[in-house]
């Protein structure tokens, strides 16, 4: 518990230090300053000169139809604290905003992202080009008067379901049988597809070291290819086996989770934010939770929240036993350590099941608590598991790939990334750690009942492959540890506050909930008007924002040591692409 | 470069092979097939082969388990179905992607609703398996079925499931969900007290 | 499959040959040996793949039915198990992979995403299921469907397989060339199947809206 208020969380008042240009948000349930447009650069360099502000946490675009739009900064210090939330506001036609991806390297997707999704120019961004959707798509979709072909109306619940509800497809109102419309100019006679030039045109060859003539060719490395992170898309230029530019593609598995999200109920989300990291759906659960029980004011009783973190610990234990598996798979050992992490991965996988009905997709959470308590002799799985078995599976799996030989020549060394790389890239999660950041959120600014547990947060120095599978390996033995002292510490009691209600009460507002899951810092970013659904609901991703790191990586490594880089970034495809 | 990591990694490989038969001579064959075989391969200290082997053998799925909704109806002693759900939409409007239509009864002569569905649909290309229909219906009508095992080759003949194909028993119910299913009887049976004990008060 | 389910049940194999000697059909053989050596492809798009990875590991293990072979080329394949939501952007890149597998080849609908668009369905980046483009052969509900159900519905697709008749063959038939035109990415995703209804609806004028071109000619 912090008991005073230390320099780390006391935000600087930037109101009275550059009067004109920084006002403080007044408006009810929201926070932060808003700065003068122009303006806006010189704060972003003062911040991060003079008041310790090197960590950019998340960017997001908020329409604020008809008005204006706006574009929202988290910031945060790497030392530890709360966020420092910065505002810049743009009128909606033309909107434009100065681009910050000179300083913060993090910026560069999110800003590509705001551009994709709602329009918004970013002035002096090096590559402006839409990452989500397809070059040629017309129309910004997140907006709020793009409307999609199967529009029916602004926000769930809709009227045709209830009380004269038919069933039907929605592909049958549609002439052309699926969700698509066109503008009325197109002529697709007389139309060329955009294709791929402006990605292709990006990669870009270095000046001639040596006076020997080489050709550099563009290699494409998916979307569909066995390393089974998904579908997943890099265009590298090689020369030879060597990797001399690469530009990661993403935007095949997007699936409108964010505007989906603004026509959902908050409880409807739920279950859809299990959807977006598919491997550890409790810790996604926890993190919307969090935000919107800021925004309502509603804390859950004790057994909850011991539950909640038994669950979440669980959930990193499983995550990095299967992207320990894998990433011994992405290095050519086929499938044998994957299947010793599997089986630890089912026996958590049951307990899943038998807690919340579903292996993969919980939806245990609610606001205010927890679905259901824990059933009859789960808790003493639990404890057999957290005590026994884990701890010796763990040790085994350590014991049998971390001196292998072949696992060390292929990953001491390569796809190094320096602190200072990792801060200024926004990266989170174990590689921060790697990489010698001791930035853990469940100590720099903690949540739920994480500040009752002793554990450490494992750092260590070199920033390489190899120390991205130590890192987790030690967490997984940290979060068992986590597990074993909230068994033993775990009261009876309810395990939900108030009333269980579909129709959640949300005051009007703004909250930003993270939590430490497995892959990195998973935020959400809510905007509440007062009505059912949320007016904006953006997911700050781990995976989308790590892949920031991917090209300086990969610089001048081989071809196969960038799919062993990309192997111990563990990204999944649901988050990235949302 | 030495081997000794190389060595030690396969000398664990070596162990989880010897495993495997030292395990299956202590059951003395009777590992495969047998409950108690497939107690000790979900346990915490499993070791030895781990496989299930479906469809021989099936996991049974604990209570908690959901798949697609089905409706409960109880049996009268005439054998007719007294449908629970009385169609007041609330699980239709808290569906997170909208994949329940229903179609309420009116009365043709006055014209005022009844309590009771006319037709219902879940079409089961859309259903999410999230089970929040089964957790806010208040009359404990519908509820998340077990049952795994509905593949289909041609999907727009049979996977809009109407009133009939989600039509199931209580005794099922009960069966598949007994601890939910008395909790249940015990929430309709005090209802059904309170109801009787405001009538006899007017 | 036994020698004693091959054997065609009107000829009587005397018992001491019944594990050496089966009297069978072609058609038999033929799907017996296709339907229990089906080889996926290696194509997981979402969180079915997941649950389709821990088919093919140690507890759920479909190597038990042949399908332990998982390959990533299409060329290899016979199976396309679509796992995972189908978007616009990745369509062309399915159906040029289904174009290159060898014939005879099936497709599985994993999931609600991959049968009818899932809880996505309302997404603009989103395919009302795969079957708007490729010839499906089973559809597996669930989200996701659990290795046991995954397992059933590849068996009844093998079932599927052991129905089909040698002589209907599509494959084996002179002339035989069946190639799903390539999607193309523009404005929106263009089908090339649907030109016709393109140019009937520019004839209307109304392309901005044609859900209510639609209702419009109903109503008429």
């Amino acid at each position: 518990m912090m008991e005073e208020v230390t320099l780390v969380s006391q935000i600087p008042a930037f109101d009275t230090l550059f009067p004109e240009k920084v006002m403080v948000d007044s408006r009810k349930g929201f926070g932060g300053f808003i700065i003068e447009r122009d303006f806006f650069l010189d704060f972003v360099k003062e911040i991060r000169k003079t008041w310790g502000y090197d960590f950019l946490s998340s960017i997001t675009g908020v329409d604020y139809f008809p008005d204006s739009m706006e574009v929202v900064y988290h910031f945060y210090r790497s030392l530890g604290g709360g966020a420092l939330v910065v505002k810049v506001q743009t009128s909606r036609d033309c909107p434009w905003v100065p681009s910050i991806a000179g300083i913060y390297q993090g910026a560069e997707f999110q800003e590509r992202e705001a551009w994709d999704l709602l329009g918004i120019k970013f002035e002096g961004h090096p590559d402006l080009r839409r990452i989500l959707m397809w070059e040629g798509f017309e129309g910004f979709p997140l907006r709020k008067d793009w409307k999609e072909a199967y529009f029916e109306e602004e926000g769930k619940p809709y009227g045709s379901r209830w009380p004269d509800g038919v069933a039907e497809h929605s592909e049958d109102k549609n002439p052309f049988g699926d969700n698509v419309k066109y503008p009325d100019n197109f002529d697709p006679e007389k139309w060329v597809p955009a294709g791929e030039e402006a990605l292709y045109l990006s990669l870009h060859k270095p000046e001639q070291a040596n006076d020997l003539e080489t050709e550099a060719i563009i290699v494409n490395l998916g979307p569909q290819h066995p390393s089974t992170h998904g579908v997943f898309r890099m265009a590298a230029l090689v020369e030879g086996e060597t990797i001399v530019d690469l530009q990661p593609a993403f935007g095949y598995l997007h699936r409108n989770h964010e505007k989906i999200g603004e026509r959902n109920t908050y409880l409807q989300n739920m279950p859809f934010t299990d959807r977006l990291d598919y491997i550890s759906s409790m810790s996604n659960n926890f993190a919307y939770a969090l935000a919107v029980e800021k925004l309502m004011g509603v804390k859950p009783p004790e057994r909850a929240e011991y539950i909640r973190v038994i669950m979440a610990e669980l959930t990193r234990i499983s995550s990095h036993f299967m992207s320990t598996g894998f990433l011994l798979n992405d290095l050519g050992a086929f499938f044998t350590p994957a299947l010793y992490a599997l089986k630890e991965r089912e026996l958590i996988l049951d307990i899943f099941e038998a807690v919340s009905g579903s292996r993969m997709m919980c939806n245990y959470f609610r606001f205010g608590g927890v679905v259901n308590d824990l059933p009859e002799g789960i808790f003493e799985k639990i404890k057999d598991l957290a005590y026994e078995r884990l701890p010796k599976k763990i040790d085994e799996l350590d014991a049998f790939l971390t001196d292998n030989e072949i696992v060390r020549s292929r990953c001491i060394g390569i796809g190094t990334l320096t602190a200072e790389q990792a801060i200024n890239m926004s990266v989170s999660g174990p590689i921060l750690r790697a990489s010698g950041v001791p930035y853990d959120v469940r100590r720099a600014d903690p949540y739920s009942v994480y500040d009752r547990f002793d554990f450490r947060v494992p750092v260590l120095y070199h920033g390489d492959i190899y120390d991205r599978y130590l890192i987790r390996i030690e967490e997984m033995r940290e979060s068992a540890k986590i597990i074993q002292q909230a068994i033993s510490q775990m009261p009876e009691g309810p395990i939900f506050e108030g009333r269980a209600q579909y129709q959640v009460k949300v005051p009007a507002g703004e909250a930003y909930g993270r939590v430490e899951g497995p892959k990195g810092e998973l935020g959400f970013y809510l905007v509440s008007n007062g009505q059912a659904n949320p007016w904006r609901y953006h997911v700050r991703a781990p995976s989308f924002i790590n892949l920031t790191s991917l090209k300086p990586m990969s610089l001048n490594q081989k071809v196969a040591d960038v799919i062993a880089i990309l192997g111990s970034i563990d990204i999944v495809l649901g988050e990235v692409d949302r | 470069m030495g081997i000794n990591g190389i060595v030690k990694g396969l000398g664990i490989t070596l162990q989880h092979f010897f495993e495997t038969y030292l395990v299956d001579i202590k059951y003395k064959g009777k590992r495969y097939g047998t409950p108690e075989g497939l107690e000790d391969r979900k346990s915490f200290d499993t070791k030895g082969i781990f496989t299930v082997k479906y469809p021989e053998e099936k996991l049974d799925v604990p209570e908690a388990f959901r798949y697609i909704p089905f409706l409960v109806y109880d049996e009268t002693e005439t054998g007719e179905k007294d449908i629970r759900c009385t169609s007041c939409g609330i699980c239709a409007k808290v569906c997170p992607p909208q994949c329940i239509w229903i179609t309420r009864s009116v009365n043709p002569e006055t014209g005022k609703p009844v309590p009771k569905p006319a037709k219902f649909f879940i079409d089961v290309d859309i259903c999410m398996n999230c089970g929040l229909c089964a957790e806010y219906c208040p009359f404990e009508a519908i509820r998340m079925d077990h049952d795994y095992e509905i593949a289909n080759i041609d999907r727009y003949a049979h996977h809009i499931y109407d009133l009939d194909k989600l039509l199931k028993p209580a005794s099922y119910y009960a069966q598949i969900r007994p601890k939910q299913s008395a909790e249940d009887d015990e929430v309709r049976r005090e209802r059904d007290a309170k109801k009787a004990g405001a009538k006899l008060a007017r | 499959m036994s020698s004693e389910k091959l054997n065609k049940p009107e000829i009587k194999v005397p018992p001491e040959l019944q594990n050496q000697v089966a009297v069978t059909t072609l058609d038999k053989i033929y799907n017996w040996s296709r339907s229990n050596s089906l080889w996926p492809m290696m194509f997981g798009l979402a969180c079915c793949a997941i649950e389709m990875i821990m088919t093919a590991a140690s507890r759920f293990d479909f190597s038990r039915f042949g399908m332990e072979v998982m390959r990533p080329s299409p060329r290899q394949a016979d199976v396309m198990i679509v796992s995972g939501t189908v978007t616009k952007k990745m369509v062309p890149q399915i159906v040029r992979l289904f174009n290159q597998m060898g014939e005879p080849k099936y497709v599985l609908a994993m999931g609600a995403c991959a049968s009818g668009g899932g809880p996505f369905k309302e997404g603009y980046n989103v395919i009302s299921g795969i079957d708007k483009y490729l010839p499906v052969d089973v559809y597996i509900p669930g989200c996701p469907p659990t290795p046991q159900a995954l397992i059933h519905g590849l068996i009844v697709l093998q079932k599927k397989i052991e129905s089909e008749k040698l002589a209907e063959a599509e494959w084996y038939k002179k002339d035989f060339y069946e190639e799903i035109p390539v999607p193309v990415l523009g404005p929106d995703l263009m089908d090339p199947r649907k030109y016709g209804v393109f140019q009937e609806l520019k004839m209307k004028g109304n392309l901005e809206n044609p859900v209510e071109e639609l209702a419009k000619g109903e109503e008429a």
